[in-house]
């Protein structure tokens, strides 16, 4: 892998008689989103901080680029803090500046720039975080969406390489934390830089993070993606993720992964009865990205996995949710050609119903002229029951194809 | 035995709290060596016309009313007793010498320190607290030059401003009690003030209003900074006893300063 843009190594932080970072080493690479989740109090926000140069560390070293940051000199330190910007949890907007001023701070205390082109670059910024109604408001005056949506617009403002964001949703209701980090995902898309972010809100920003950290005691318990987290057996994973999985799979409605595993491992291999069994794997798809977080998202995921089990599991068939947005589907006893042809008929299912239900329910939570764009990919495989059920999965991920697609302009239909 | 422990606790508390203080004083020289330096850098101006508006023009009414009554309180007291001498003809001299060389600066310093310095604490707290300074930081803002340095830079163009402003409104308040009520002659009042005042009592006066400048700006605006380093409370209380601290300890170092100027000045 690429050199990481930011590595602690060995870095430590104490308060008094605690010791909040110990010994943490950690990477963060170069565009991408990168999440620190962890039980409050673990450190998150004092890492955050050590990046930004708010905190020093007791000992350790941190890197920018491979170079310790404490070696550099005050030039460099100076254009290393210019890439990077911070949005508090709190918000920590001016209350005696207005939503204009708080936005237009670090351009005018800090650049050069002529007063027109300030204007300019805020007006942008205000516009993309729909903000022109609110320019002469104080943030007293906002709701706490609107000041999120300030604090991001102040902290884009100057055109950052890095964002921090800590603890970004915090507070705010289910949707708005969707559009929270629908907008975190998409200008970091649309500006390129790469994020940091202390969210609690598992599992909503799995969506968006392309590497987790979690904190634990101090220490970086894992780092990697969210599928690599999915695969460890490590305590305090369980602890920390798996039991996040009573949660995920109330909204979706489906089997937890263990209990899908064990149904797996109990119903199919046990007496190692060589059977055949039939796999899907569906990826639900939205579009554009940056709308559908706008959308509750579980919902969505909820209804599929509704039309998923009172369509299979008459046949038999058991699924649960695998990755983010993908839901596995075991068929006993099915054979590839009788589990194709189910594939079809619940495709046609999928546009006459899921498809009018998931727009019904995104209409009556976000106006009447809301509209996502939905495709669903399905790949189906053949197996024996005593084949490893992750061999089955990646099977089936290469067999993927797109089988329904709901497009706003057009309606739904099957390919 | 346990006199001596008494006296060894005794001793190291004091010593104790004498190095604690040297300390904060130390720490508050160089926040204010550092807030000073940092008024000559630039987009200054901006902020000191602000403060400059807040600290100095909107106290303005309140200098004005404390002003005409102390020396309206002066013609009466002085009036009173000079007459028992014969001598209420030097009226005018001695209110005008109370009010430049001590009155004036004093009691503008502390009206001042309860109007402005007591805000300029709380606010600069309230931005500590809720993290608007760490902001600033992270934004590449200089928190001292943005926050401190125009404040201190507003103090010291507005008290002097002020205590000459509160000079001519007390000796014109003693003109009103001794000469429209009392009956002093006015050509009199006038003479006297003119030929008694000295351009080293004006001096006395600005040098202390600057000297008082210096200190209220410099306490108020390190209490509210440093508002997060108590240890004694958090938060809004934090807030709170920062706000009563800079008070005081503003009113007592005008107070300290005050005769300590003054034995340099006479």
């Amino acid at each position: 892998m690429d050199v990481p843009l930011i590595e602690f190594r060995e870095v430590t932080k104490r308060f008094g008689d605690r010791t909040i970072l110990d010994q943490i080493s950690l990477k963060i690479y170069e565009n991408q989103i990168t999440t620190i989740i962890g039980k409050s109090g673990t450190g998150k926000s004092v890492l955050l901080k050590h990046i930004i140069g708010l905190l020093e560390p007791d000992e350790g070293t941190i890197l920018f680029r491979a170079r310790p940051v404490r070696d550099m000199g005050k030039g460099e330190w100076d254009a290393y803090r210019s890439q990077v910007s911070y949005m508090f949890q709190n918000n920590a907007l001016f209350d005696s500046l207005t939503v204009f001023d708080n936005i237009a701070l670090p351009l005018r205390q800090t650049t050069n720039l002529r007063k027109r082109e300030v204007m300019r670059k805020v007006m942008t910024r205000i516009q993309q975080t729909e903000l022109t109604e609110v320019v002469r408001k104080y943030p007293s005056e906002l709701s706490g969406g609107m000041q999120k949506r300030v604090a991001l617009a102040r902290a884009l403002v100057t055109d950052p390489k890095i964002v921090l964001f800590d603890e970004p949703t915090t507070g705010q209701d289910p949707i708005r934390k969707n559009i929270i980090l629908g907008m975190i995902a998409h200008y970091r898309r649309l500006f390129g830089f790469t994020a940091v972010l202390i969210s609690h809100d598992i599992p909503d920003v799995f969506f968006i993070a392309d590497r987790i950290i979690l904190l634990w005691e101090g220490k970086a318990a894992f780092e990697g993606s969210y599928e690599e987290s999915t695969h460890l057996d490590h305590p305090m994973i369980d602890e920390f993720l798996h039991s996040l999985e009573g949660f995920q799979d109330e909204l979706t409605g489906l089997l937890s992964k263990q209990v899908f595993k064990n149904r797996y491992t109990m119903t199919l291999q046990r007496g190692k009865v060589d059977t055949t069994i039939s796999a899907i794997l569906f990826t639900v798809e939205f579009e554009p990205v940056a709308d559908a977080f706008g959308a509750p998202i579980f919902e969505i995921l909820k209804i599929m996995g509704e039309n998923i089990n009172d369509y299979f599991g008459p046949l038999g068939g058991f699924s649960a949710r695998h990755q983010r947005n993908q839901l596995l589907t075991i068929l006993p006893h099915i054979t590839l050609a009788d589990a194709q042809s189910l594939l079809d008929t619940f495709a046609q299912r999928l546009w006459q119903e899921a498809f009018i239900d998931i727009q019904t329910m995104v209409r009556s939570r976000m106006g009447a002229d809301m509209c996502l764009n939905l495709s669903v990919k399905a790949g189906i495989i053949e197996g024996r029951s005593t084949d490893d059920i992750d061999t089955i999965i990646a099977l089936a991920e290469t067999a993927q194809r797109t089988v329904a697609v709901y497009r706003c302009d057009q309606g739904g239909e099957t390919s | 035995m346990q006199k001596e422990r008494a006296q060894i606790r005794l001793f190291s508390s004091l010593g104790k709290g004498t190095g604690d203080l040297i300390r904060k004083l130390g720490s508050m020289a160089l926040f204010f060596a550092e807030g000073f330096c940092k008024i000559f850098r630039r987009k200054q101006t901006r902020e000191i016309i602000n403060q400059v508006f807040y600290i100095g023009a909107k106290s303005t009414n309140i200098v004005i009313l404390i002003g005409l009554f102390t020396g309206m309180v002066l013609g009466l007291q002085l009036y009173y007793t000079l007459i028992k001498f014969g001598s209420e003809g030097v009226l005018g001299s001695v209110i005008s010498l109370s009010l430049i060389r001590e009155l004036g600066p004093v009691l503008t310093a502390i009206m001042i320190t309860a109007r402005a310095g007591s805000a300029m604490a709380a606010e600069i707290g309230i931005l500590r607290i809720s993290e608007q300074i760490d902001a600033l930081y992270t934004m590449r803002i200089d928190p001292v030059r943005y926050i401190v340095s125009p404040r201190i830079a507003a103090a010291i163009i507005s008290f002097p401003l002020l205590t000459a402003f509160f000079d001519l409104i007390g000796i014109l308040g003693g003109y009103l009690t001794g000469v429209l009520l009392l009956g002093v002659n006015a050509g009199a009042y006038f003479y006297r003030v003119q030929s008694y005042l000295d351009i080293v009592d004006i001096r006395g006066g600005f040098i202390k209003s600057l000297v008082f400048a210096v200190l209220v700006a410099t306490i108020c605006c390190y209490q509210g900074f440093f508002t997060h380093l108590r240890t004694d409370s958090y938060g809004a209380k934090s807030v709170s006893l920062s706000t009563t601290s800079a008070v005081v300890m503003s009113c007592v170092m005008i107070l300290v300063s005050d005769y300590v100027v003054t034995s340099f000045l006479m």
